[in-house]
């Protein structure tokens, strides 16, 4: 049924090209456009004509040239050898360009997203004969010494398991199984295509009640989220978005993560790359690139491309989470997404609606987001979408649309703040503008660790928001003025902000920091707190506290004790009783 | 394969547009000469086509041409420039045409003006440290070779002695490479470019720079083409030819001017302040032709420079900027209203390829801790004197006062330095060393025991 239609280019700009003779496209099927077979996507018809946007240079089209299309719908190809690639917005492997054309990207390359040479150790996991649903698993194949790929029937395909291959190694395009169902035969093979614009269906929606673990104190302690969350991380340039976003994929305990580089640089998109395959994951030992698959449509790459890319990775993402697995998709960044949404409504002619973004930005951000969640999936398994967006909005200002509409759809806003980044305060996360709306669900998590973990975090939590308003006083008399007591709080924020929130991501034991980690240190602050207050209370100077070693020493906890041994925080505290005890006994007043 | 017809009418000029009927055959971007009644040639692009109309911008403006009388010929190619070694020492108009006397360059190599995307695969990431001698600059904000790092700068303030004073003392400490310049000016005034031609020749790099100049005087669409001449030859130099290439563009802020010119003339819906929604994406297709390539020899680094209306750094032009460069050197009018040189601001410069180009084995093992301290340290100099200003000098704290003593000599000693003075990253370190041990130890809290134990000035010696 390969009906191919072909019609004539009437008109170009930029690249939304306008197509005559099209009859019976339907919205969203790919056309190729040209002599060169550019890729393009229809999304829009109007009577006889379809508007078709091209994912790739287009200069030199004219009208009268040839469009052809054979009535599919943009697609991504979903199986083995997904993990460590590198694919551009409508996933054309970034490495197999390199090799077919060199260092620039030419126009109308076409390369299959998966290796079809490569041949995968299939092992079956079920006989033929049974009954086979959607979801149901059949094999399995090592995709990486991280990610066993599990092979299931497809959504949409049900009926009897007629076929299944032995053990044995097969390529991607082999035959191995076919289901007889009602509609007709279904020969599955290792991959399949899925439309990137459908979401992949599930069985039920759940409420998310594990933590992300991401190994970054100021959001595991302090702004949670939860595995199938959504966060967005606004900030102006300069403030760290993307420096936060490589951290999260660095460290955070997903089983895959989807990397999304959407308009952003082309040298930060290489760090990624260099870095990943070296970085060590300590949890099992292996590469990170290992369970990381990547897409990359960077800022001077066709802008159409950089608006499907968020799509393509998400994609990416639900097959991976309908095999049982805990995924994260971080989009860097949302806002390049939805000015590329602007420049084509723009080139549409579409009436505008807030600072010359369509109307329909909210709905498609919406609809993306929506995309996360933790699921029963259609095998019966858990699997699960974390997604992570940053947001850049212009001039720094959290009132502009993206980030407005934004926040309406995501559950953890983590805000970056100028003045922490100017003073390289990293993560600059604003513990006063962010929030999350996960801290109840996950919070039984937690107290499996530590029992008491919701009120150190609560204690902690109510020392900096009263220094914050303690600052607003010193701006105006100079902490001096304060009463002792809370100049000692505004000592103690102090040490919470240097010690705790404060984190080295280039720091080979502060780059990470586990949950364990982050209870103790934060304990002993709270410990400082406690008794210095009391000793201030009796009348023992501020400064004879912060002059104390133990407590100057507190702020090197994170950097000189490593995850594996903790009892050095314990012995450091222990020096820090002993020494207010010592200050207690012998005040000498101040 | 179609013969180039010529159209004799235009159906409309709209500012730097014009508009033919009835032609056919005419592609995307091609290339459109246009010849007015006194046969002067100009040359234009083609925008928008479709089956009757092309719509036409025209890079030498289109003052003079009238709807009659004008032939049009649509080439059928891009916009493409001869490259070659040559054109060192020369000086080009904005789309690539000598204006120094001297014949065109005779090479069969020529290059589209647009490029091509480079592959992030194809990237090398770049780690390569250059010290420029400005220690607000190597110590701080230091530059990468392949980095975009642009000038912030505002009106009246030293952007182009500053970016002069880089292109004459940047150097690489590992090796010595065939090094070059080439300047790019869009929109600005004789006496500037005449500044940079001067600097460069005194500093003896004129011979193997090129320049080209689409001056204030030249008509304003020219100055959309003219980064793109310049990177058209960047990039053949540094990945056909294996040398560095120092790109300085000055001034970005009127090309993007030119970009929201044209973007009215063709009645677009625009964004911010005026300015074209695709403004981040143009800006992108600019910035992006710096970098590395794997396996190449040659680099691109580009200094942008961009003049701040009103000093505003969320202005569209700097904000979008920001958001493609790796990172900014922001100058500072109230450094500047002090007289100090460079005026290089302490807390929002920044530059993102510093963590991997400095270091043991490339600058020096404490870099990275010194740089952090002592951004750390002045932001908590620059939030005492906030407090400073309204409860006066004399009710600060003891340790107040220290920092106050710490910002001064952080901003006298260190940041000013003489635009001919060159410090080599060892001096840089040591005056930062200086500084910090001002501040008491306990005060390093960025700094590890060893760094403080081998580098930490006891105040004797700290004078």
């Amino acid at each position: 049924m390969e009906d191919v239609l072909a019609g004539k280019v009437i008109a170009v700009n930029g690249p939304i090209v306008r197509a005559q003779g099209l009859g019976g496209i339907k919205m969203f099927d790919i056309a190729e456009v040209g002599a060169d077979r550019l890729i393009g996507e229809v999304i829009r018809l109007a009577g006889e004509i379809a508007i078709i946007q091209v994912y790739e240079d287009n200069t030199g089209l004219k009208p009268g040239d040839e469009v052809i299309s054979y009535g599919r719908p943009l697609s991504v190809l979903l199986g083995p050898g997904l993990i460590a690639n590198i694919y551009d917005g409508i996933q054309r492997p970034l490495v197999g360009i390199s090799e077919a054309c060199g260092s620039y990207i030419r126009k109308g390359i076409k390369l299959s997203p998966l290796d079809t040479q490569k041949k995968w150790d299939f092992r079956p996991l079920v006989k033929a004969g049974g009954v086979a649903g959607e979801g149901t698993l059949l094999g399995e194949v090592r995709e990486s010494p991280l990610v066993m790929h599990r092979v299931l029937v497809p959504p949409g395909v049900s009926g009897k398991l007629t076929k299944l291959a032995p053990a044995g190694a097969y390529t991607i395009e082999e035959e191995i199984f076919t289901v007889e169902a009602e509609t007709g035969t279904y020969a599955g093979r290792l991959a399949a295509y899925w439309p990137v614009r459908r979401p992949r269906p599930n069985r039920n929606r759940k409420k998310p009640v594990v933590p992300l673990i991401t190994g970054q104190r100021i959001i595991d302690t302090f702004f949670p989220i939860a595995r199938g969350g959504t966060a967005a991380i606004p900030g102006g340039f300069g403030t760290g978005k993307t420096m936060t976003q490589h951290a999260l994929a660095k460290w955070c305990n997903a089983d895959i993560i989807v990397y999304i580089g959407c308009g952003e640089r082309g040298n930060e998109m290489t760090d990624v790359l260099t870095d990943f395959p070296k970085l060590i994951d300590e949890r099992n030992g292996r590469p990170l690139i290992e369970r990381t698959v990547m897409i990359a449509n960077t800022s001077n790459m066709p802008v159409p491309a950089r608006e499907v890319s968020i799509y393509t990775g998400v994609t990416i993402a639900e097959y991976y989470r309908d095999m049982g697995y805990s995924v994260a998709v971080m989009a860097d960044s949302t806002s390049r997404w939805a000015e590329a949404l602007r420049e084509l409504a723009s080139r549409l002619g579409d009436m505008p609606a807030e600072e010359g973004f369509p109307p329909y930005l909210a709905t498609r951000l919406a609809e993306f987001y929506e995309r996360a969640g933790l699921v029963e999936t259609l095998s019966g398994s858990d699997g699960d979408i974390t997604i992570i967006g940053a947001v850049s909005p212009p001039g720094g200002d959290f009132s502009e649309p993206v980030t407005q509409h934004t926040s309406r759809f995501v559950r953890c806003f983590w805000a970056l703040d100028k003045t922490l980044a100017d003073a390289r305060h990293y993560p600059s996360i604003s513990w006063i503008e962010s929030y999350t709306e996960y801290l109840a669900d996950i919070e039984d998590w937690w107290k499996t660790l530590d029992a008491r973990w919701f009120d150190i975090r609560n204690e902690a939590m109510n020392i900096l928001l009263e220094d914050h308003r303690l600052e607003q006083v010193v701006k105006l008399v100079g902490s001096d003025a304060l009463p002792p007591a809370q100049q000692y709080i505004l000592l103690c924020a102090e040490t919470i902000k240097n010690a705790f929130l404060q984190q080295n991501s280039f720091d080979p034991e502060d780059k990470f920091c586990s949950p364990e980690k982050q209870i103790r240190i934060l304990s002993g602050l709270l410990l400082l707190y406690r008794r210095g207050l009391d000793l201030v209370q009796k009348g023992v100077g501020v400064k004879q506290i912060a002059a104390l070693d133990a407590v100057s020493g507190l702020v090197r906890l994170k950097s000189e004790i490593p995850n594996r041994d903790l009892s050095g925080i314990d012995a450091h505290l222990q020096r820090l009783e002993e020494a207010l005890a010592a200050l207690a006994a012998a005040p000498t007043g101040g | 394969m179609t013969a180039e017809i010529e159209y004799t009418n235009l159906s409309g000029i709209s500012g730097p547009l014009i508009f033919v009927d009835g032609v056919a055959g005419v592609g995307y971007g091609d290339i459109v000469e246009i010849r007015d009644k006194t046969d002067r040639l100009r040359i234009g692009q083609t925008l928008e086509i479709d089956q009757e109309k092309a719509v036409v911008q025209v890079f030498e403006g289109t003052s003079g041409l009238s709807v009659t009388d004008t032939r049009v010929t649509f080439v059928g190619r891009a916009l493409e420039i001869p490259v070659d070694r040559d054109m060192l020492g020369r000086v080009f108009d904005g789309l690539g045409r000598p204006i120094d006397g001297a014949p065109q360059v005779v090479t069969d190599r020529v290059m589209n003006v647009n490029g091509l995307p480079i592959n992030p695969w194809s990237r090398e990431y770049p780690r390569d440290f250059i010290q420029t001698g400005i220690s607000a600059i190597d110590g701080m904000n230091t530059l990468i070779r392949g980095q975009k790092l642009p000038i912030f700068s505002g009106s009246g303030m030293p952007h182009n002695r500053i970016a002069a004073q880089i292109a004459r003392q940047a150097r690489i400490l590992t090796a010595e490479e065939e090094f070059t310049v080439i300047f790019a000016a869009m929109g600005v005034k004789f006496d500037v470019a005449r500044f940079f031609i001067d600097s460069l020749e005194e500093s003896g790099v004129l011979t193997h720079s090129a320049i080209f100049l689409s001056l204030a005087d030249s008509p304003s669409i020219e100055r959309l083409v003219t980064p793109r001449t310049a990177l058209t030859l960047a990039e053949y130099l540094a990945f056909e030819e294996g040398m560095h290439v120092l790109v300085i563009l000055t001034d970005m802020t009127n090309y993007c001017e030119a970009l929201r010119e044209l973007s009215s003339s063709r009645g677009e819906i625009p964004s911010r302040k005026g300015y074209p929604g695709y403004l981040y994406s143009d800006l992108a297709s600019v910035y992006e032709r710096a970098g590395r390539l794997k396996g190449g020899r040659g680099s691109i680094t580009q200094v942008p420079i961009l003049t701040m209306p009103s000093d505003d750094i969320s202005h569209p032009v700097p904000d979008l900027t920001g958001y493609i460069t790796e990172g900014q050197i922001v100058l500072e009018r109230a450094l500047f209203n002090k007289g100090i040189y460079p005026p290089i601001a302490g807390l929002p410069s920044l530059s993102r390829l510093m963590k991997d180009g400095i270091g043991e084995g490339r600058t020096r093992r404490d870099h990275g801790q010194v740089a952090a301290q002592l951004f750390a340290s002045y932001a908590k100099v620059k939030r005492i004197r906030a407090l400073a200003a309204i409860v006066g000098e004399e009710e600060l704290s003891e340790l107040d006062k220290i920092y106050l003593k710490f910002g001064t000599a952080f901003e006298e000693i260190f940041l000013r330095q003489d635009y001919e003075e060159n410090r080599s990253i060892e001096q840089t370190l040591d005056i930062g060393w200086r500084m910090l041990s001002l501040l008491p130890k306990d005060e390093l809290y960025r700094i590890g025991r060893e760094e403080i134990q081998r580098y930490y000035m006891p105040e004797a010696e700290n004078t």
